[in-house]
C-alpha cells in the first residue's frame, strides 16, 4: 500500500532534481550571456555602434589568464591582469577602429567591428595557437548538492560576480557624475557636449567598460567551458541576442535577456535535444522580434521623418 | 549620351574583360579563382539590390546560398534528379521560404533587422550541420557533376564560359531592374520609407520583392557552386560566409553593381594571396577589412569615382 506514494515521491524528487540541474547550468551560462549583452548595451548607448568584437573580449581574457598562469603568476593576480589587458584592447579598439570611422553608416560600422573581431581572433591564433586550454576553478571543483542537483562552486562565482556587477553598475549610472554623464550622452550627445561633458572620453570609457564586462565573463566561464581562439564567436552572438531580446540599449533588459536565453538553452538541451541547443537563442529572438519589433523592454521611439 | 550611357558602357566593359581574360589566364588554377569570383559576384549583384538600393541589411544570405547548394547536392546525389531540375527546385523553394520570412523580418529596422537576418542564417546553418542523415553533417557531402541531357561541362574553360554568361545575365537583369519603376521605388524606400509611402510606393511589397530576388540569386549561385566544386560543407551557409558576402558588396561600394563585382573579385582573390602569410592570414584579412572600411567608407568603386571626378573638374 505504501509503495505507490513512495514511488510518486521519488519520481517527484528526481524530476525536481533534474529540473534544478538544468536550471543551474542555464543560469550559469545565462549570466555569462548577460555580461556580454551588457557590454553590447553600454557601447550601443554611448555610440550607437554594435560591437561585433564583444565576444573577442571574452576570449582575450580567458587566453591571457592561461598565459599568465603558465609564467607562474598566482591565480588572483593573473585574473586581474587578464581583465586589465582586455580593457586596454577594448580602449585601443575604440581609438584606432571606431573613432576614425565616426558617422559612418550602420553597415560600415558593423563590418569594421567584424573586421576587428577577425583581426583579434587571428592575433590570438598567432600568439596562442589553436589549442583548447583549461583554467583551474577559483575554489575547487567539488560540487555542492542542492535538492539532488550538483552545483559547481564555479557556477556560484559566475552568478555572484554577475550580481555584484549589476549592483555596481546601478550605483555607477545612478550615483556617480561619470555614470550620469554617460547616460546623458546616450540620450543626446550634442546637448551632453554643450553641458560640458567630454563625449570622446565617454566613448572610450564605454568600450573600456564593455571590455571589462566581457573579460569578466571570460575569466568566470573559462574553468567551466575551456578557452580557445574562437570561443568568443558564439558567446558574442548570443550576447547580442540577449541585448536585442531585452531591447537594445536597456542594460537591465540585456541581463534578463541573457538569463532567458541561457535557461531556455539549458532546458532545450536537457528535455528536448542537445543538437539544436545553439539554435534556441536565435529561434527565441526571431519569435520575439516578429511579435515585438523593439525587444521585450525596448522603447518604441517615435520616428523622425 | 545616347547609346554610351554609363550603364551600357559598364556592361560592355564587363563583356570585354570576360572576353580577354582567357587569353591571360595561364593555367587551371587561375581559371578556378576566376570562376569562384563569378559565382560570388552573382550573389553580390543580388545582395547589392537589397543592401545598396533597398537599404536593407542582411547578415544571413549565406543561408540561402547554402540551401541552394544542398538542394542541388541532395536531389542530384541522393535522389538522382537531373541537375537542372534540382537547381530550379532549390531556387523555387528558397524563393518561397524567403517570401514567407520576408514580411515579418523586413518589418524590423537597423540593428534589429541585422539580428533577425543573422538569426535566420544561423538557424539554417545549424540545421545543415545537425541533419546528418540528409546532409552528411559537418563533414559535408559530395555533389555529382553538372549535366544537361548527357552533356557535362568538364574542363575549367567550359565552366568559365557558363559562369561568365550567367554573370552577364545577372548584371543585365540587375541594371534593368534598377532603372525600372521598381528600382526607382526601391531607391525612394532607401531614402525615406515614410516619404516613399506618402508618395504612394507600396514599401512592404518592394522590400519583399527585392529580398526574394536576392535570395533566389543566392540559391542559384549556391547550386552552381555545389556542382562546380563537387563537394560542399555546412560552412557554405555559415555566419562568416554571410559576412563575406556583405563585405564584398560594401567593400566594392554600395549601390554600385560594378562595385559588387570588384568587391567579389577582391575578397575571393585576397585569401588566395594571403595564404603565403600562413599563420598571419586571418590577422591580415581582418586588418585589411578594417582599414578599407575606415578609409574608404563608401567602398572602393564610388571612392575612386569621386577621386577621378575631383582630379578632373
Amino acid at each position: 500500500m505504501a509503495g505507490k506514494p513512495l514511488f510518486l515521491q521519488w519520481l517527484l524528487i528526481s524530476v525536481l532534481a533534474e529540473f534544478l540541474q538544468f536550471l543551474f547550468s542555464g543560469v550559469t551560462i545565462g549570466a555569462t550571456y548577460a555580461l556580454v549583452g551588457l557590454g553590447f548595451a553600454i557601447i550601443y548607448n554611448a555610440s550607437h555602434v554594435i560591437n561585433f568584437a564583444q565576444g573577442e573580449f571574452v576570449m582575450i581574457s580567458g587566453m591571457s589568464t592561461v598565459s599568465l598562469l603558465a609564467v607562474g603568476m598566482p591565480l588572483p593576480v593573473a585574473l586581474l591582469l587578464a581583465v586589465g589587458i582586455t580593457v586596454v584592447v577594448g580602449v585601443a579598439l575604440e581609438k584606432f577602429a571606431v573613432e576614425p570611422a565616426r558617422n559612418a553608416s550602420v553597415v560600415t560600422l558593423i563590418i569594421i567591428t567584424i573586421g576587428a573581431s577577425i583581426f583579434l581572433r587571428g592575433a590570438a591564433e598567432v600568439i596562442w595557437g589553436r589549442d583548447f586550454h583549461s583554467v583551474p576553478a577559483f575554489s575547487g571543483s567539488e560540487p555542492i548538492i542542492i535538492g539532488g542537483a550538483a552545483l559547481l562552486p564555479q557556477s556560484l562565482w559566475v552568478i555572484g560576480a554577475t550580481v555584484v556587477v549589476i549592483i555596481a553598475l546601478r550605483w555607477f549610472f545612478g550615483r556617480t557624475r561619470t555614470g550620469k554623464a554617460m547616460l546623458a550622452t546616450s540620450y543626446n550627445p550634442l546637448v551632453a557636449r554643450l553641458m560640458g561633458i567630454n563625449t570622446r572620453f565617454i566613448l572610450s570609457l564605454s568600450f573600456g567598460l564593455a571590455a571589462m564586462l566581457g573579460a569578466l565573463a571570460g575569466i568566470l566561464i573559462a574553468p567551466i567551458s575551456l578557452t580557445y581562439p574562437s570561443v568568443g564567436v558564439m558567446l558574442g552572438l548570443k550576447g547580442f541576442c540577449a541585448a536585442i531580446l531585452g531591447g537594445l540599449g536597456n542594460p537591465m533588459g540585456a541581463i534578463l535577456g541573457g538569463l532567458i536565453v541561457g535557461v531556455s538553452e539549458a532546458m532545450t538541451a536537457g528535455y528536448i535535444s542537445s543538437a539544436y541547443k545553439d539554435a534556441v537563442a536565435f529561434v527565441i529572438i526571431l519569435v520575439v522580434l516578429v511579435m515585438i519589433p523593439n525587444g521585450l523592454f525596448g522603447v518604441k521611439g517615435t520616428e523622425r521623418v | 549620351m545616347g547609346f554610351w550611357q554609363p550603364r551600357r558602357a559598364g556592361i560592355l566593359a564587363l563583356a570585354a574583360v570576360i572576353a580577354v581574360l582567357p587569353a591571360v589566364l595561364p593555367n587551371a588554377f587561375y581559371y578556378d579563382v576566376v570562376i569562384l569570383v563569378g559565382i560570388n559576384a552573382i550573389v553580390c549583384v543580388g545582395l547589392n539590390l537589397l543592401i545598396g538600393y533597398g537599404g536593407q541589411i542582411s547578415l544571413g544570405h549565406a543561408g540561402f546560398f547554402g540551401l541552394g547548394a544542398y538542394f542541388s547536392a541532395v536531389l542530384t546525389g541522393t535522389y538522382d534528379w537531373p541537375p537542372l531540375a534540382a537547381l530550379a527546385t532549390g531556387a523555387v523553394s528558397v524563393g518561397v521560404l524567403s517570401f514567407i520570412v520576408a514580411r515579418p523580418i523586413l518589418k524590423l529596422k537597423g540593428h534589429y533587422l541585422a539580428m533577425g537576418t543573422l538569426g535566420m542564417g544561423i538557424i539554417i546553418s545549424i540545421a545543415l550541420n545537425q541533419e546528418v542523415d540528409i546532409t552528411g553533417g559537418p563533414d559535408g557531402m559530395p555533389v555529382p557533376a553538372f549535366a544537361i541531357a548527357g552533356w557535362e561541362p568538364s574542363s575549367e574553360q567550359t565552366w568559365y564560359w557558363i559562369v561568365a554568361a550567367l554573370l552577364m545575365i545577372s548584371v543585365w537583369l540587375a541594371l534593368n531592374l534598377i532603372d525600372s519603376p521598381v528600382g526607382r521605388a526601391l531607391r525612394s524606400v532607401h531614402g525615406s520609407e515614410v516619404a516613399a509611402s506618402v508618395a504612394g510606393v507600396d514599401v512592404t511589397r518592394y522590400k519583399i520583392l527585392i529580398f526574394v530576388v536576392s535570395a533566389v540569386m543566392a540559391s542559384f549561385a549556391g547550386s552552381l557552386y555545389a556542382h562546380y566544386t563537387g563537394f560542399i560543407t555546412p560552412d557554405e551557409a555559415s555566419f562568416f560566409h554571410s559576412i563575406e558576402f556583405v563585405t564584398m558588396v560594401v567593400l566594392g561600394g554600395m549601390a554600385s553593381t560594378f562595385g559588387s563585382l570588384v568587391g567579389a573579385a577582391i575578397l575571393t582573390i585576397l585569401p588566395q594571396l594571403l595564404t603565403v602569410l600562413h599563420d598571419f592570414e586571418m590577422l591580415a584579412f581582418g586588418a585589411i577589412l578594417m582599414g578599407t572600411m575606415i578609409f574608404m567608407r563608401k567602398g572602393l568603386v564610388p571612392s575612386l569615382v569621386d577621386l577621378a571626378k575631383r582630379a578632373r573638374p
